[in-house]
């Protein structure tokens, strides 16, 4: 038996042709994690393939996005109690037996977040567009220099997040595109975080919520976050604060 | 009193009245209604007194005062397009808190009805086994 108690979120939108895989192998290669499905909204069987293939699945009533999706995973994994939440990608380019590897590099540096970083090793080179590895670079650098310690893939979604992580994450978790703003926020909550080379595959169906005439709203709308999230003295609503949603305010 | 003027009172008088029919059939809200209110108002105002219009175009370095009026008119509905954009940002944000507790209220009712898992027990049982599994294939 663990030690503790682990849950894979799996965030899916219109997947149903890889989600099933998704999940058996999770129960396969990192049998100790419970294995949610967030089906964000999706209009095929995504839901229906994840449910027969042994997962829990939370059902989206329309689709808000990959933010508010992987969210949804960490206030479940938060109400539930889960000491780690995983987050592996319903398209099936993440492999569920590196799991292990980010399980151990969490113990072993006691850091909140630990992230699947395709770009750490030389050998094992990502077979991506050039022009959203270029985009990728330039959030590294910049990510970089403002965490002060190096991020070589902040896009990832391959990620291992302890209870302090789950915790924040299930207040606020950034809309859009969250990935890169999450390590910003995990660094201006003096969380720590690190990074272990993976190999990710290339999607095994469906589209990615990022198509090309999108990277560049992409590009500007996570630039704007990272800058606005620089300039926020606290990023975050704290116990005693104002609600970030109020029912009514003036003008 | 010039043709200008006149049409600014008479669009002003009509928005005021369209502002208060809205409100009294419970179409908007008054926290809304008031903002308006205050804008037919000012318009009202200045098309009325024009020695205040004249006053504020020089001001302004407007040489026309009428387009003073076209000037204030324009920082208003910037204004109110603003403080719109928060209302609908407000609004998204208070639709995703929603639907995530929906999601997991939903998925949370369906493990009560039994649907698929008898309890946390046979939840339990399910991941000790997959253990048990991996542990056997890790010894082969």
């Amino acid at each position: 038996m663990s030690p503790f108690r682990s849950l894979a979120v799996v965030p899916a939108y219109n997947e149903s042709a890889t989600v099933a895989r998704v999940v058996e192998a999770l129960h396969r290669d990192a049998p100790e994690f419970d294995v949610l499905v967030v089906d964000d909204g999706s209009t095929d069987d995504t839901s229906a393939f994840a449910r027969a293939a042994g997962a829990e699945v939370i059902r989206m009533p329309f689709n808000l996005g990959i933010g508010g999706a992987v969210q949804a995973g960490f206030v479940y994994a938060d109400e539930h109690g889960y000491d780690r939440m995983a987050q592996v990608d319903g398209d099936g380019q993440h492999d569920p037996s590196e799991l292990q590897r980010l399980e151990e590099t969490m113990r072993e540096h006691g850091v909140d977040m630990v992230c699947g970083s395709r770009f750490l090793s030389e050998d094992l080179k990502y077979p991506s567009p050039i022009s959203r590895r270029t985009g990728i670079h330039i959030f590294a650098f910049l990510l970089s220099r403002l965490v002060g310690q190096r991020v070589s893939d902040p896009t990832s979604g391959f990620r291992l997040y302890n209870r302090r992580a789950i915790g924040l994450f299930s207040h606020d978790y950034p809309h859009d595109y969250p990935e890169v703003e999450a390590v910003l926020m995990l660094h201006h909550h003096r969380l720590t975080m690190r990074e272990v080379p993976v190999r990710m595959f290339l999607r095994g169906g469906g589209v990615s919520s990022i198509g090309t005439g999108k990277s560049a709203y992409y590009m500007l709308k996570v630039l704007l976050a990272l800058f606005i999230g620089l300039a926020r003295r606290r990023p975050v609503v704290d116990p005693g604060d104002d609600a970030p949603v109020a029912a009514s305010h003036g003008i | 009193m010039d043709r200008l003027q006149l049409v600014s009172i008479f669009a002003a008088a009509v928005l005021l009245f369209v502002v208060l029919e809205m409100v009294r059939r419970r179409r908007l809200l008054e926290r809304y209604a008031l903002l308006w209110m205050g804008a037919a108002a000012v318009v009202l105002g200045l098309a009325c007194w024009s020695n205040a219009l004249e006053r504020l175009a020089k001001a302004l370095g407007i040489i026309d005062p009428p387009n003073a009026l076209f000037f204030v008119a324009l920082g208003f509905i910037v204004v109110l397009l603003l403080h719109f954009s928060a209302a609908v940002s407000r609004l998204s944000d208070q639709s995703k808190v929603l639907a995530q507790r929906l999601a997991i209220m939903e998925q949370h009712v369906r493990r009560l009805q039994g649907d698929r898992r008898e309890d946390e027990a046979v939840l339990e049982a399910s991941r000790a086994e997959r253990l048990t599994e991996s542990a056997g294939r890790g010894r082969q």
